[in-house]
C-alpha cells in the first residue's frame, strides 16, 4: 500500500477546549497511527491563517461564550474564507458545539444581539437568554445523547454510501451493523435550527440535540459535520471516526482495528438516558 | 466520628430542606448568634481540606467551631448544620463559637447574604461539573456579583496565584488579603507550559494570553498579562519555601515579617495551596501564628482526601479526584512529577472509579483532558470501576499503560480485586469521583484500620 498521510488542522486548541473535545484529535491520531498512516496536526490559534488546501481534516471544539466571542472575529478574519473553500472542495471538517454554532449563518446571543457566523452550514443558533440567577445552567440543554446517524441524502440507503459518490466502494468499517448510532454528552445554551435544505447529521433517540424540539442532531454539508456531542465524541464512536478518516484520505480500504474496548464504551453509553428534566 | 461521617448527612439534608421551605430567614437568624462570626470557604478544589484546616487552627487557638459536614455545602446543608447546633427554642445551644462553612461555588451569593461572614476565602476556579454550572465563567460571574454585595466588614481572602480568583480584588468593598507560593522550585517544567486543563490562560481584562514565569498546575502560577500589565499581586502571606516528600510537605510561610515553619502531613502542591488558604483565613480572623503552625503540623486528612488505611499489610490511600486539574495534581503527586520525592523501587497499584451521578458530574468528557499518561510506566496494576468504567478503560487504552487494566463495575468486587492485585508491603492508590469515594470509604472502613500518619511506612 502506498504511503498514506493525513494532515489535520486543530483550530484554537487552547481557546476552544473546555469540554474535553481534545479526545477527538487523540482518536484521529491513534486510529491513523495504528494503521501506519502518517499524521500531522497543525494547531492554529488566534492570528494564524488557514490555507484552504493544506489539510485533509479540520477540527474545532467547543468553548465558553466568552472564548467563543473572542474566537468568532478571528475566525471570520483569518480562517473563514479558507474554511468555506475547503468545505466546497470536500475537505473533512468536524465542528463540535461552539464551533458548530460559529460555522452556522448567525448566532442570536442572550442579549438579543445578532452575531454573524461563517455560513458554512445552513443553520442558525438562538440563545433563549439566561435565567439570570446562580443556576443559570437551568436553561441549557444538558445531558447524555443517543442519536442515529442519517443516511446521506443523495443515496438514502445508509452511511456506507456516504463515500460512495464517484463510484467508490463502501468503506468496510462503516458497513458493519447498518444504521450507526452516535453517543455523547451535550451542554449548550444555544438552540440551533436548520435551514430548509440543510441535512441533519443524526436523528435524536434520547437527549435534546439541535434544539430539543425537532428531533435533529447536528448538520452535514458535503464532508463537513457539525454536532453538539462532546464526550469526547470520536473515542467511543469509532465507526464515525473511521468514516471521517476514510473520507479525508479518500481511502475506502481502512483496515479494521481491535475495537473491543471502544465498542464496550459505546454500548455502555447507549444505555444512558438522555433527558433528565 | 465514623458513624457521623459515614452517615452521609442524609438526615440532616432533609431537615435543612424542610427548614428552608418553612423559613428562609432561619439560617440568617441562627448565624447571627455565632459569637465569633463565621468564615466561608469556597472554590472548585480544596474546599473540604481548607475548611478542616481552618477548623483545626481555630481549635488550636482555643475557639469552638461550628462546621458543615463535607459535601453538605448547599444552602440546605448549611442551614442543617446550624439547626443541628440549635435547641428547640430556636437558638444556638452554644453560641460562643466560630462558624467555618464550606460553600458550593454557585451558592456563594445566598450563603454570603445569610451568614455575613467576617472572612470569605476563594481557593481557585477550575472547570468542574459543567453539567451543573454550564460554564466556568458562570461561576466567575456569580462570584463577582456576590463580592460586590459583601459588606465592608468582610475580608476577602484570595489566591494570588489564580488569575480568575485574584481578579475578584477589583470588586471588593472591604479589606483584601492575598496568598500565594513564592518558591518557584516546585513549579512545573517551564518548557511544558500550562496543562490542557488550564482554564484561564487569557487575561480577563483585555483577552491577551497570559505569560507565566512559573506555572504550578492548571492556570495556577506566577502570571502576568503582557498587554495590559495586570499581574499576580505580591501575596500578603506566602510560601517562601516548599519541600514535597512522598507523605508530607515542609513549608515555610512568611507573614508580616514573621516566618512560620511546619511539616504538613499531606503531600502535593495543591495541599500546600490549601494550607496557605487556611493560614491566610486564620490571619484574617486574627488567629495567632502559633495556632497556625501547630494545627497544620498535626493536621489529619479530611474525608477521602489522602486518607491512609492499612489492609492486611498493604498501604491503601484514597485520593478524591473529580475534575481534570484535581486529577492531574493527584497523579503528579503520586508519580513524583510535581517535585514530590518518591521512594525508589516503590510499587504502585491503582484503582480508579468513574461515576456519573449528579454529585460527580454527569459529564465525563473531562477524563480526556486529564493526563493518565503519567502512570503509564509506573503502575504495576490498574483496576477500573464505576458507572462509567468502560469509558475510563477506553481512556486508559489511550494512555498506553504497561499493564492491562482490569474492568470491574461493582464497587466491592473492584476493591477486592485491586487489593488482591496489591501484594502486602506495596501501595494501592484509590482514585474515586465523589459518590464512589463515599462507597469505597465505607467498604474500607469495614476491613481496614486507619493508619495514623506517624505509623506510615517511609
Amino acid at each position: 500500500m502506498s504511503e498514506r498521510r493525513l494532515r489535520i488542522a486543530h483550530l484554537y486548541p487552547k481557546l476552544m477546549n473546555i469540554y474535553g473535545d481534545r479526545g477527538n484529535v487523540l482518536t484521529l491520531l491513534r486510529r491513523c497511527r495504528d494503521r501506519g498512516i502518517d499524521v500531522e496536526v497543525d494547531e492554529l490559534g488566534p492570528g494564524d491563517t488557514l490555507a484552504s488546501d493544506a489539510h485533509d481534516l479540520i477540527f474545532m471544539g467547543g468553548a465558553q461564550d466568552r472564548d467563543q466571542r473572542r474566537v468568532s472575529e478571528d475566525l471570520l478574519a483569518t480562517k473563514g474564507p479558507a474554511l468555506l473553500e475547503a468545505a466546497e472542495s470536500d475537505t473533512v471538517i468536524l465542528a463540535v458545539c461552539g464551533a458548530y454554532q460559529l460555522f452556522g449563518k448567525h448566532y442570536v446571543a442572550a442579549s438579543g444581539e445578532q452575531l454573524p457566523g461563517l455560513g458554512l452550514f445552513d443553520c442558525w443558533t438562538e440563545h433563549p437568554g439566561d435565567a439570570d440567577d446562580a443556576q443559570a445552567a437551568a436553561g441549557r440543554l444538558i445531558g447524555n445523547v443517543v442519536a442515529e446517524l442519517l443516511a446521506h441524502p443523495s443515496t438514502g440507503s445508509g452511511l456506507k454510501e456516504a463515500a460512495a459518490e464517484e463510484d467508490k466502494p463502501a468503506i468496510p468499517s462503516l458497513s458493519r451493523g447498518g444504521g450507526l448510532t452516535l453517543v455523547g454528552f451535550e451542554n449548550h445554551g444555544g438552540r440551533t435550527f436548520l435551514g430548509a435544505d440543510a441535512q441533519p447529521l443524526a436523528k435524536v433517540r434520547s437527549g435534546f440535540g439541535n434544539n430539543g424540539k425537532d428531533g435533529t442532531e447536528g448538520v452535514r454539508y458535503r464532508n463537513a459535520f457539525g454536532t453538539y456531542l462532546h464526550g469526547s465524541l470520536l473515542p467511543k464512536n469509532p465507526a464515525f471516526a473511521d468514516m471521517l478518516i476514510a473520507l479525508a484520505l479518500g481511502d475506502d480500504q481502512l483496515e479494521p482495528l481491535d475495537d473491543a474496548i471502544e465498542d464496550a464504551a459505546h454500548q455502555a453509553a447507549l444505555k444512558l438516558t438522555g433527558r433528565r428534566r | 466520628m465514623a458513624s457521623r461521617v459515614l452517615g452521609r448527612g442524609g438526615g440532616t439534608a432533609v431537615a435543612g430542606l424542610v427548614a428552608n421551605n418553612v423559613d428562609p430567614q432561619l439560617a440568617q437568624r441562627l448565624a447571627r448568634q455565632l459569637g465569633h462570626g463565621s468564615a466561608v470557604v469556597t472554590g472548585t478544589n480544596g474546599k473540604t481540606t481548607t475548611s478542616s484546616m481552618l477548623v483545626a487552627i481555630a481549635r488550636a487557638a482555643g475557639l469552638d467551631t461550628l462546621a458543615n459536614p463535607s459535601g453538605s455545602n448547599l444552602m440546605r446543608g448549611i442551614t442543617s448544620a446550624l439547626i443541628d447546633a440549635s435547641g428547640l427554642s430556636g437558638s444556638l445551644r452554644d453560641a460562643d463559637r466560630l462558624g467555618v462553612l464550606e460553600v458550593d461555588e454557585a451558592t456563594v451569593p445566598e450563603a454570603a447574604l445569610a451568614l455575613t461572614p467576617r472572612v470569605i476565602v476563594f481557593t481557585n476556579l477550575f472547570r468542574d461539573q459543567l453539567d451543573r454550572y454550564g460554564e466556568v465563567d458562570t461561576v466567575a460571574q456569580v462570584w463577582r456579583a456576590a463580592v460586590a454585595e459583601l459588606p465592608e466588614s468582610t475580608t476577602l481572602v484570595l489566591n494570588a496565584d489564580d488569575p480568575a480568583v485574584a481578579s475578584l480584588a477589583g470588586d471588593a468593598r472591604g479589606p483584601v488579603l492575598t496568598y500565594g507560593i513564592e518558591d518557584t522550585s516546585v513549579a512545573s517544567d517551564a518548557e511544558l507550559g500550562l496543562d490542557h486543563a488550564a482554564d484561564y490562560r487569557f487575561c480577563l481584562a483585555c483577552g491577551s494570553e497570559l505569560e507565566y514565569s512559573a506555572a504550578f498546575y492548571g492556570h495556577i502560577g506566577h502570571w502576568r498579562c503582557p498587554s495590559c500589565g495586570r499581574a499576580r499581586p505580591a501575596p500578603d502571606l506566602s510560601a517562601s519555601q516548599v519541600e514535597l516528600e512522598s507523605n508530607c510537605s515542609r513549608v515555610a510561610l512568611q507573614h508580616d515579617g514573621e516566618q512560620l515553619l511546619f511539616e504538613l502531613p499531606l503531600t502535593g502542591l495543591y495541599n500546600v495551596q490549601n494550607a496557605l488558604a487556611a493560614a491566610a483565613s486564620a490571619v484574617a480572623l486574627g488567629l495567632p501564628h502559633e495556632a497556625i503552625t501547630s494545627a497544620l503540623g498535626s493536621f489529619e486528612p479530611a474525608f477521602g482526601r489522602q486518607e491512609r488505611f492499612d489492609v492486611d499489610g498493604r498501604e491503601v490511600l484514597v485520593f478524591l479526584a473529580k475534575n481534570p486539574t484535581g486529577l492531574n495534581q493527584v497523579l503528579r503527586t503520586i508519580t513524583g512529577d510535581a517535585g514530590v520525592a518518591t521512594r525508589p523501587g516503590w510499587a504502585r497499584h491503582f484503582l480508579f472509579f468513574l461515576n456519573d451521578g449528579i454529585a460527580d458530574g454527569r459529564d465525563i468528557s473531562w477524563i480526556w483532558d486529564a493526563d493518565y499518561e503519567l502512570i503509564a510506566e509506573r503502575a504495576r496494576s490498574v483496576t477500573v470501576s464505576g458507572t462509567r468504567a468502560e469509558e475510563l478503560a477506553l481512556r486508559l487504552k489511550y494512555a498506553d499503560l504497561a499493564t492491562t487494566p482490569t474492568l470491574e463495575r461493582d464497587t466491592a468486587r473492584a476493591l477486592a480485586s485491586a487489593i488482591s492485585a496489591t501484594p502486602p508491603g506495596e501501595t494501592l492508590y484509590i482514585i474515586p469521583t465523589y459518590t464512589a469515594m463515599l462507597e469505597v470509604r465505607e467498604l474500607l472502613a469495614k476491613r481496614a484500620s486507619k493508619l495514623p500518619f506517624w505509623e506510615q511506612a517511609s
